[in-house]
């Protein structure tokens, strides 16, 4: 290969990264934040809600606590109102613009999630990745819901995918895509506390009685 | 490093890589096609678009550790009815400027046709919007896919 064409190849490769870059906010401010931003928020341990003696009060502070995790940008990206998903801490829409499609993979013989989502976190690309990578249905919609709203959402099997109770607490505690939310690889700060906690959290307010926050 | 068998285009190819080494880079430095381009490196231009057992992915995001027995299909190797229309159709509508990003186009168009033999515009304009071009050459694209795809209705 010629040098001018080498050169050109190269000119060109970098223009191209200029235009994602340029095409893409998050590689330019969240994403370009040193890693050492990117701590992970705690929860409080079950046992501190053990002093409130009224159950529905305290229900409400165990899902308060829990609703750090599911209004973390970790779980609340693939939660839109709309038909984008949003990417990064900031929540700015996904890019390149990815849809719902009927099954939550993308528009049909459109960008698929799994064009550049894999089994696993890909860190030397910055690309998230999860065997279940999808979008939550749209019932299941977070974004610009308060955590009350979410929280009545959760609890109701027409608009969480037929689940009892016990279902949804071990849906929380254990399922693989949930817990990507506290291993999202290079770049993203993790939901807060641990799976574990929250499954703990999220036991304890249906034990509780399942009551909600107001509003 | 460790070894690989990978199996692109129909052939097998050892390579003897870092696990996490992308596809894009053994494809283009161990294996030596190089009509898989790198624009980007992070999933965001479409430039290094393969096929991975016949779906497109962007090769840049891709660890070589992760194919397994999948097969690989780059630009050389794409071929079939689709492939064949929107080569044509490029051709006629003299779609590429500097080129560069046009192997991942074509991938991408191909790839669209058959699982959507009759996109409309706002389909094109879903299934494209992850290939980038430096030129701008987005309408003559969409124009040469709605051609292809003509061609294909018969
Ligand atoms: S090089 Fe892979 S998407 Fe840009
Ligand atoms: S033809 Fe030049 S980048 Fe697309």
């Amino acid at each position: 290969m010629s040098l001018v064409r080498t050169g050109t190849m190269a000119l060109l490769a970098g223009s191209l990264v200029a235009i994602a870059i340029a095409t893409y906010p998050g590689l330019r401010r969240a994403d370009a934040a040193p890693e050492a931003s990117r701590v992970a928020g705690s929860l409080k341990p079950v046992a501190d809600f053990g002093g409130i003696k009224d159950k529905n009060e305290r229900a409400v502070a165990l899902f308060e606590e829990a609703g750090k995790v599911l209004q973390s940008p970790r779980c609340m990206n693939c939660h839109p109102a709309g038909d984008r998903p949003t990417q990064t801490d900031r929540m700015i829409p996904h890019q390149p613009l990815v849809v719902r499609g009927e099954a939550g993979m993308g528009a049909p013989g459109g960008l698929a999630c799994t064009t550049c989502h894999h089994e696993a976190n890909f860190d030397a690309a910055r690309v998230p990745g999860n065997p279940k990578w999808q979008l939550a249905p749209i019932e299941m919609a977070w974004q610009g819901r308060s955590l009350g709203q979410i929280c009545s959402q959760i609890k109701d099997p027409k608009l969480n995918g037929g689940k009892t109770m016990a279902q949804l607490v071990h849906h929380m505690a254990e399922d693989e895509l949930v817990g990507w939310g506290w291993t999202p690889g290079a770049g993203r700060t993790p939901a807060p506390g641990s799976q574990k906690q929250f499954g703990e959290l999220i036991k304890a307010w249906a034990d509780a009685g399942a009551a909600c926050p107001k509003g | 490093m460790a070894a690989f068998t990978l199996k692109i285009n129909g052939r097998e190819h050892q390579v003897d890589v870092d696990p996490g080494t992308p596809l894009l880079w053994a494809i283009r430095d161990n294996v030596g096609l190089t009509g898989t381009k790198y624009g980007c490196g992070v999933a965001q231009c479409g430039a290094c678009t393969v096929y991975l057992d016949g779906q497109t992915v962007r090769s840049c995001s891709l660890p070589v550790s992760a194919v397994g027995k999948s097969e690989v299909t780059t630009i050389e190797g794409l071929t079939g009815k689709e492939a064949v229309a929107v080569q044509k159709a490029w051709v006629a509508h003299d779609v590429p400027q500097c080129g560069y990003c046009q192997s991942g186009q074509v991938m991408s168009a191909a790839a669209l046709l058959g699982l959507n033999p009759k996109p409309t515009d706002q389909d094109i304009d879903l299934a494209m919007n992850g290939n980038i071009c430096r030129c701008a050459t987005y309408v003559r694209i969409r124009a040469a896919i709605h051609s292809a795809a003509k061609t294909l209705e018969g």
